[in-house]
């Protein structure tokens, strides 16, 4: 089935990224994104938070979910305009709440709801935000099930 | 007055990563010593720094808190559970090879654990202990 949407898909001429399961950087992310918001967590996938969203993020750097993130303004402004060229969509990852998380939309919380709640704070993850802690393959944007790392949740798949 | 004029020269006279962790070293203790004639960089201070529990921040208590007790093992955020390379330059050699990427680090790091910027003498004797142990 989803191969077969896969398929469809590719035939349609949309890139392999519109893939859930796919969320590489984009091609024209600066250097700076990966350095500087990689460093601490995962460079996340602009997609999965709406561009106002991230306008928020980028707007309270120096006071950053309980650490400090301050840039000078040239490379916050080049980050921030990569970011709103690339947020997704205002509807689809509603409800990021204040800060904004892209672990607190809609879309997350669906994608990721058969994850049993306890393991959110499994010493072995720690944060929803350590998305390679489950997705080894994240840096590289790989998020399909056959790559997730915690033996518990690949077996909950087989049936 | 945050920023002294000899690392600014540096800053300004060498090209990001072309510097070592020696010359950063030297840098700091040349400032430190400006201030405090006969100050020598001291592994043993840089040791008692790094384990130090400042207290500031619950989440964030000490240095150590992310950079693990063995400064040549990888450690791992506080927060968000990302593995960080090891942080001493004997293990890892990245490290202190760019002023203007260690200056950024101290400035956040020592503001977030300490509560304020880090001297350049504490800097000398961080750099002194990371690349020689204690
Ligand atoms: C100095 C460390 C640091 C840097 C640098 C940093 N962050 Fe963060 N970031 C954090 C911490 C800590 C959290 C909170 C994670 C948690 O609660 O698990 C966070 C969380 C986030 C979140 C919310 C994740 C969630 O829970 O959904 C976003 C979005 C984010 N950061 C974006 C950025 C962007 C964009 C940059 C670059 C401009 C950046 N960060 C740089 C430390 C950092
Ligand atoms: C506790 C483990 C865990 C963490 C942490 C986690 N995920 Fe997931 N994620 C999963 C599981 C399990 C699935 C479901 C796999 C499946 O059913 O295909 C999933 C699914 C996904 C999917 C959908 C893949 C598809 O095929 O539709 C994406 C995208 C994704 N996660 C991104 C992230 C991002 C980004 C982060 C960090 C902000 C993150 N995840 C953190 C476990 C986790
Ligand atoms: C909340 C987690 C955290 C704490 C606590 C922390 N650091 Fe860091 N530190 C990081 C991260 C993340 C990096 C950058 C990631 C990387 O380069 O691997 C970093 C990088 C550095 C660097 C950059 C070195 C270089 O040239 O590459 C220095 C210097 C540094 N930290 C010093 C300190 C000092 C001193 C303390 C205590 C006062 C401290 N850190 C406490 C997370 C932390």
């Amino acid at each position: 089935m989803k191969t077969a949407l896969c398929a469809l898909l590719l035939a349609a001429g949309l890139p392999l990224s519109a893939r859930a399961d796919r969320l590489p950087l984009p091609a024209d992310a600066p250097p700076a994104y990966a350095a500087e918001c990689g460093s601490c967590h995962l460079a996340f996938p602009p997609a999965l938070l709406a561009a106002a969203d991230w306008r928020r993020v980028m707007a309270g750097l120096d006071r950053h979910y309980g650490d400090n993130a301050a840039l000078d303004a040239d490379t916050a402004r080049v980050i921030g305009d990569f970011l709103a060229r690339h947020g997704g969509n205002a509807d689809r990852y509603a409800n990021a709440g204040t800060p904004p998380r892209l672990t607190a939309t809609a879309w997350f919380q669906r994608k990721h709801r058969k994850v049993p709640s306890p393991l959110w704070q499994d010493a072995r993850v720690r944060s929803a935000a350590n998305c390679s802690a489950c997705h080894p393959q994240a840096e590289q944007g790989r998020y399909g099930e056959r790559d997730i790392a915690l033996p518990e949740l690949r077996h909950r798949r087989e049936h | 007055m945050k920023h002294p004029l000899a690392l600014l020269a540096l800053l300004a006279a060498t090209a990001a990563g072309a510097e070592t962790p020696r010359g950063l070293l030297d840098t700091y203790a040349a400032e430190a010593a400006s201030r405090t004639p006969g100050f020598q960089a001291s592994a043993r201070r840089g040791a008692d720094f790094f384990g130090r529990r400042f207290g500031v921040s619950e989440k964030m208590p000490a240095c150590v808190s992310c950079h693990t007790e063995d400064p040549a093992q990888a450690g791992r955020h506080a927060i968000t559970g990302k593995d960080i390379k090891p942080l001493a330059p004997r293990a890892n050699p990245a490290r202190f090879t760019d002023a203007a990427k260690a200056e950024k680090w101290f400035g956040r790091n020592c503001g977030e654990v300490v509560g304020r910027p880090c001297s350049a003498a504490e800097k000398a004797d961080l750099l002194r202990f990371l690349a020689e142990g204690a």
